[in-house]
């Protein structure tokens, strides 16, 4: 049976149910939040419909702009960590055999699942002050006296590196294991030390997909909503955290909508340019 | 790379993902209530305070019946869409599969707080259905993507075959299609599965006032009083989703299914 075009109505049935929750479901509430987002705040944690402006006009202070700074900044560093990381790992791992492979892969599948809540629980842990990795460092003798390393901007740093680490291995996988091995080969076969085969044939060979990773990766960072309020002090918030305390805590949701509609065009700004990147890559 | 690198190298990475979970593993198994380490004692008391104490086990109880039945509502939606795109040729359909992966690709706090305006608007804001409803959305993406990639490695001659004997659309479907996509449906059921058991701001925005999951009342026991319970409970979900992922492997191509969900992520 070849795939053909639907000639009656009854052809689209199947579509009808996916389409109508699709619908209902993410494009009705994805239009009320940007339609709450030009909402007028009542006192007591209403709003009533208006056009307004008011919400996007806070985004001018300073307080904001600091926030939108931190918060582009920390996923700028978790992003270019993480690739720097994975990027080697996931390298030997597509040269590994298999079944080691699928020992890595699930258990990477199984951290990259864990709640933010769980992340953030287990690293307190470890970097507090009765339990953590400092007590360790006692028992060896290198510390006088085990102190806790949370709340710090370290401690944020580090927990969205470890959520964002499984990710940035998965990403890179499909084009690393595709990526023809004769290259490094080739190098090898030239005299040209593992590593060096390893800067300068992979990693210029996959110039374009850094650059989509580093992007993709970002974009999952912009998202962390817990872990810089479990780590971190208020100074290391970032906006997916100010969102979610603007929307529960304080009550204002068209001012926590209006920040989640601009995070929304810095995001799809964003996968334009790795959708751009791709494009290049395909043509070189 | 020379293998002693390589080695250190996967070493020093195995423990850094592994030591917090050491940790919260050496925890769980205090004999008192504090979260010392190294343990205090040994005890496998705070596992069965998961099942013993009404609160810990209305969460868990309130989790795995979200999970269950949203990754089937995810299901039910991504099976006919997939099959609809690989049946017909109508491009703008695809459209629903860019609405399908869009939830996931944007940052999480934005569905959540789509969601949470709609339920508030609509007025069923609290009601445990709608985060059914609101997960099953959030991960449609997860069964989707496994299913067009089942749909695409399925040999169209063999459908063409079945149809040349006689057989109708419905019976095809059920005799040739879908025993070929069995496969795919279970591991995008275990990912959406897994995905929202573990999952805290879409949940906490649609009925984090009325029910609460494992993940939310991690949370809240990290705000008023630490219990060994919470990482009694994460050991649980690690090994949950450890136990699925690699049922997933055993009896998939999970390296398959890995490099082209990443690809269409894109």
């Amino acid at each position: 049976m070849r795939r053909e075009p639907p000639q009656t109505l009854g052809d689209y049935a199947p579509l009808l149910f996916p389409a109508a929750m699709l619908t209902i479901f993410f494009v009705v509430p994805f239009g009320t939040m940007i339609a709450v987002s030009f909402f007028q705040r009542q006192q007591g944690g209403f709003y009533t419909p208006a056009f307004v402006f008011d919400n996007y006009a806070r985004f001018l202070s300073v307080f904001f702009g600091g926030v939108l700074g931190f918060s582009l900044m920390l996923a700028i560093i978790v992003a270019i960590c993480c690739v720097v990381l994975a990027l080697p790992f996931t390298y030997m791992l597509t040269r590994m055999a298999r079944k080691v492979q699928v020992v890595w892969l699930v258990a990477l599948l199984s951290i990259l699942s864990l709640s933010e809540v769980i992340i953030g629980f287990a690293w307190s842990t470890l970097f507090s002050r009765t339990a953590g990795i400092t007590n360790i460092l006692v028992a060896l003798g290198i510390m006088a006296e085990a102190k806790a390393l949370t709340p710090s901007f370290g401690a944020v740093l580090t927990g969205m590196v470890y959520q964002a680490f499984p990710y940035t291995v998965l990403v890179l996988f499909p084009a690393l294991v595709r990526l023809d091995p004769t290259l490094t080969e080739a190098a090898r076969t030239l005299g040209a030390s593992p590593l060096k085969a390893f800067f300068t044939v992979v990693v210029p060979a996959l110039r374009n997909t850094i650059t989509a990773t580093l992007i993709m990766v970002f974009i999952f960072a912009l998202g962390s909503y817990l872990l810089p309020q479990l780590l971190g002090r208020p100074q290391h918030w970032t906006l997916s955290v100010l969102i979610t305390d603007q929307a529960i805590y304080q009550s204002n949701m068209p001012f926590a909508a209006a920040m989640a509609v601009f995070l929304v065009l810095v995001t799809l700004g964003l996968v334009a340019l790795t959708v751009i990147a791709g494009r290049k890559g395909e043509a070189a | 790379m020379t293998s002693i690198f390589r080695k250190a190298y996967f070493f020093l990475i195995g423990l850094f993902l592994s030591l917090p979970l050491i940790v919260v593993a050496g925890v769980s198994v205090n004999q008192k209530q504090t979260l010392a380490f190294p343990p205090q004692g040994f005890s496998l008391s705070w596992y069965g305070e998961i099942f013993l104490n009404p609160e810990w086990r209305n969460a868990l109880f309130a989790s795995v019946t979200l999970a269950m039945l949203s990754a089937a509502l995810a299901v039910a939606i991504a099976l006919p869409l997939s099959w609809f795109l690989w049946r017909r040729i109508a491009p703008w359909a695809n459209i629903f599969q860019l609405l399908g992966v869009a939830p996931f690709t944007l940052p999480p706090v934005i569905t959540a707080l789509g969601m949470l305006t709609f339920w508030a608007t609509v007025g069923f804001y609290g009601q445990p259905w709608t985060a059914v409803v609101s997960h099953a959305i959030f991960f449609v993406t997860l069964p989707l993507v496994t299913l067009s990639l089942g749909f695409t490695s399925i040999d169209r001659s063999l459908v063409e075959a079945a149809s040349t004997m006689g057989a109708d659309e419905r019976t095809i479907f059920r005799t040739v299609v879908l025993p070929l996509i069995l496969p795919y449906i279970v591991s995008g059921y275990a990912f959406a599965f897994v995905l929202s058991l573990n999952e805290y701001i879409v949940a906490y925005m649609t009925v984090g006032f009325t029910v609460e999951t494992l993940p939310i009342k991690i949370f809240n026991a990290l705000r008023y009083g630490y219990t060994p319970t919470m990482a009694s409970v994460t050991v649980l979900f690690v090994t949950t989703a450890a136990v699925i992922f690699g049922l997933v492997a055993r009896f998939g191509d999970l390296p398959k299914l890995l490099g082209a969900m990443s690809s269409d992520g894109k």
